[in-house]
């Protein structure tokens, strides 16, 4: 009775448990860093990231959990992918945090880990096995490497939206509230360059090792692919090979890395939900 | 509140005219040959003299406030030779509670012209440092002091108060390191030489800047100027070719038309590969055309805005000051209960009774079991065991008494009442 009890029912509990924690604690802190980030009280900040920090550790619990259940890492359904990419996303933040310091990053990083853990709630949790085929390797890499991409744009899109409005108020002379919190102009294009420069070679093999995926299993060309779910990746893949590439060649900086870093993000999120 | 006895006399920027203010304030040397009168005073018992542009204040612990406030008066009237009746009205006095919550005002920069200028510290810190070694000031007015820069500090940190920048050239500074990831690597360049733009220059090289060119229309002007800014000097005729070298332009030429167009800029940018400039025109007229600011990762402030930012600033100032207030006043109500706990004569009372309720409580039982007592029996019992506790509680009540006059008073104070329960 006890081994069934704890291979049934103490999971369920502890399921639920974890990703309520998860989910609370992300949500509290992208309040917490929002409040630090209009009334700069220091002892807010600390909080935020001790939230942070418990909210990773039940996310890690909810992974290991599921992969346990599952007998596989979480790659195969869109429910796995989502709690994945929201947990990449936390962990690239907290080193970002760790190493580089930068101030406020978390109001504008956290909220999407936690719109994306909020996302998947709505998906279905059902067990899928993970394709018998001797390509497999190929569909591992393909979502790892997705992902971690994805969790380098999600750094860079919070650093663009930082740099948007701190270029706003230097620009428009009206230095608000958050003038005093923010890094400058130049750290955040840099920052937002290494970000890019680290997802965007992690995403194009991701994406490469997708088609040959899908090219292997369909035994089909590239071309016959839905076009329609493909179109806002290759505009977001498009707008990263020109931050990326576009720095030193034609003297893409400043505004525009910020804007593309933006802009990419959001047609990376609409792909996403389109394919996964 | 337990009384402090603490009390400060003094005139500042708002209660006196500079002419006065001056003829009021204290060297160090008359600092040192004066403070020894102040304290041989009886009314004075400890005592320490802020004398700033600012300001003169003396802070002191009397013994009769009232008495010690004619006494501060005077004695400033006095030694200035300055008749009472033509002073008196600018003098501002406060007492007890209300003297640390000035002091923590003014070290905290909060009673300051430029609300939140860091100077005003350093001065409270000096005139501590110098009463100390004259030995002007005891236990209370050592620990007000330490507090109050306590409280200084916690302000800095907690509060906005002396985040921004409150005049043109450091507000040229702060935008610069809004932009510009460090200013060590970054280039400045003045055009035109003027006192405003050598200023600026000045302290963007105290930020750290490295390089600076320096271009005129008088090459020898330029010259002196890059001389004085180790900088080297450019030729007029050709800073507008080389402007794509500069991250920060100073522009301050007496020229009346614009002499840094938006064509100008835009090839000077493309040239920099876009990386961002930040162009100050602080001339009147103008030497930037204004539309120099719609290129992108170009930002060009003139004067006015640069004063705009510093009105802004000014004005978060005052909001942080409030924020200040709280902390100061929350800090006064601890300094309370630092010079409440101080007071041993409380304690001592409360020792006293504790020690005689369980006398009275022990005797009683006592006599109960022993009806065969006469009543002068009774009374030797009752004097033996009152000498007792006397006898025990003698020693502690005078080292308690002499500990309240030191730095440790107050431990002393909290392990009796811990001991014996006194707080249940």
């Amino acid at each position: 009775m006890v081994s069934r009890l704890t291979g049934g029912f103490a999971p369920v509990f502890m399921k639920i448990i974890t990703f309520n924690i998860a989910m609370i604690s992300y949500l509290l802190a992208s309040l917490e860093y929002f409040i630090y980030l209009v009334y700069r009280k220091p002892g807010v900040s600390k909080l935020a990231t001790g939230t942070v920090l418990v909210g990773l550790l039940s996310h890690t619990v909810i992974i290991g959990l599921r992969s346990q259940e599952t007998g596989h890492g979480p790659y195969t359904t869109s429910f796995e992918v989502a709690i994945f990419l929201s947990w990449l996303v936390v962990v690239v933040y907290c080193f970002t945090h760790w190493r580089y310091k930068v101030k406020d990053l978390g109001s504008f990083v956290i909220p999407v880990a936690f719109l994306i853990l909020l996302y998947a709630t709505f998906l279905s949790k059902e067990i899928v096995d993970f394709p018998e085929s001797e390509f497999r390797v190929l569909l591992t890499l393909h979502r790892t490497l997705s992902v971690i991409g994805f969790a380098a744009f999600a750094i860079a899109f919070g650093l663009g939206v930082m740099y948007l409005i701190q270029e706003k108020q230097v620009k428009s002379k009206k230095l608000g509230i958050m003038y005093f919190r923010m890094p400058s102009l130049e750290s955040l294009d840099n920052l937002i360059y290494k970000a890019v420069a680290v997802g965007f070679p992690l995403f194009t093999l991701g994406f490469l090792t997708g088609a040959i995926w899908n090219i292997k299993m369909s035994q089909t060309s590239l071309f016959s692919w839905e076009l329609v779910k493909l179109w806002p990746l290759v505009i977001g893949w498009v707008l990263y090979g020109l931050v990326f590439f576009g720095r030193y060649r034609m003297g893409w900086r400043g505004k525009k890395v910020a804007q593309g870093s933006v802009i990419g993000f959001v047609t990376v999120i609409i792909s996403i939900i389109l394919h996964v | 509140m337990a009384e402090s006895n603490l009390v400060i006399v003094g005139v500042n920027h708002k209660t006196t005219p500079v002419e006065l203010r001056e003829k009021l304030a204290f060297t160090r040397g008359s600092i040192e040959e004066t403070t020894e009168k102040l304290g041989s005073y009886p009314e004075i018992d400890e005592n320490l003299i802020i004398s700033t542009c600012n300001r003169v204040e003396i802070y002191a612990r009397v013994n009769d406030v009232e008495k010690g406030i004619d006494r501060l008066k005077k004695f400033i009237c006095d030694y200035h030779m300055i008749p009472f009746n033509l002073l008196d009205k600018h003098f501002y006095a406060f007492r007890e509670e209300e003297t640390v919550k000035h002091l923590f005002r003014v070290s905290a920069s909060l009673d300051s012209m430029v609300v939140g200028e860091s100077q005003i510290l350093g001065q409270v810190k000096d005139a501590y440092s110098l009463a100390k070694s004259l030995q002007t000031t005891g236990l209370i007015l050592n620990q007000l002091f330490e507090k109050a820069f306590n409280v200084a500090k916690k302000i800095r940190e907690e509060t906005g108060i002396a985040e921004s920048a409150v005049s043109i050239s450091s507000a040229a500074v702060e935008l610069a390191r809004k932009i510009f990831e460090d200013l060590e690597s970054h280039t400045v360049m003045l055009v035109g030489t003027g006192e405003m733009a050598e200023l600026a220059a000045k302290h963007l090289i105290s930020y750290g800047v490295k390089t600076v060119y320096v271009a005129s229309r008088t090459y020898e002007r330029a010259t002196a100027l890059a001389k004085t800014l180790n900088g080297s000097a450019l030729d007029f005729e050709h800073f507008k070719s080389e402007l794509h070298r500069a991250d920060i332009v100073i522009s301050s030429t007496a020229a009346p038309n614009f002499i840094i167009t938006k064509e100008i800029v835009e090839k000077a940018i493309h040239e920099r590969n876009n990386r961002p400039m930040f162009l100050i025109d602080i001339a009147v007229p103008r030497d930037i055309e204004p539309e120099v600011n719609d290129l992108e990762n170009v930002y060009l402030y003139d004067i006015d805005d640069l004063q705009g930012v510093v009105n802004a600033n000014l004005q978060e100032r005052e909001k942080e000051a409030e924020l200040a207030m709280d902390i100061i006043q929350a800090e006064v109500g601890k300094f309370n209960n630092w010079i409440e706990a101080l007071d041993a004569v409380p304690t001592i009372v409360e020792l006293r009774k504790r020690a005689e309720a369980v006398r009275m409580q022990e005797i009683e039982k006592t006599i109960k079991k022993m009806p065969h007592l006469s009543e002068e029996d009774k009374h030797n019992l009752h004097l033996m065991t009152s000498s007792i506790i006397n006898k025990i509680l003698h020693k502690p009540t005078i080292n308690l008494k002499k500990k309240t006059q030191t730095t440790e008073g107050r431990t002393y104070l909290k392990a009796i009442r811990h001991l014996f329960h006194l707080d249940d």
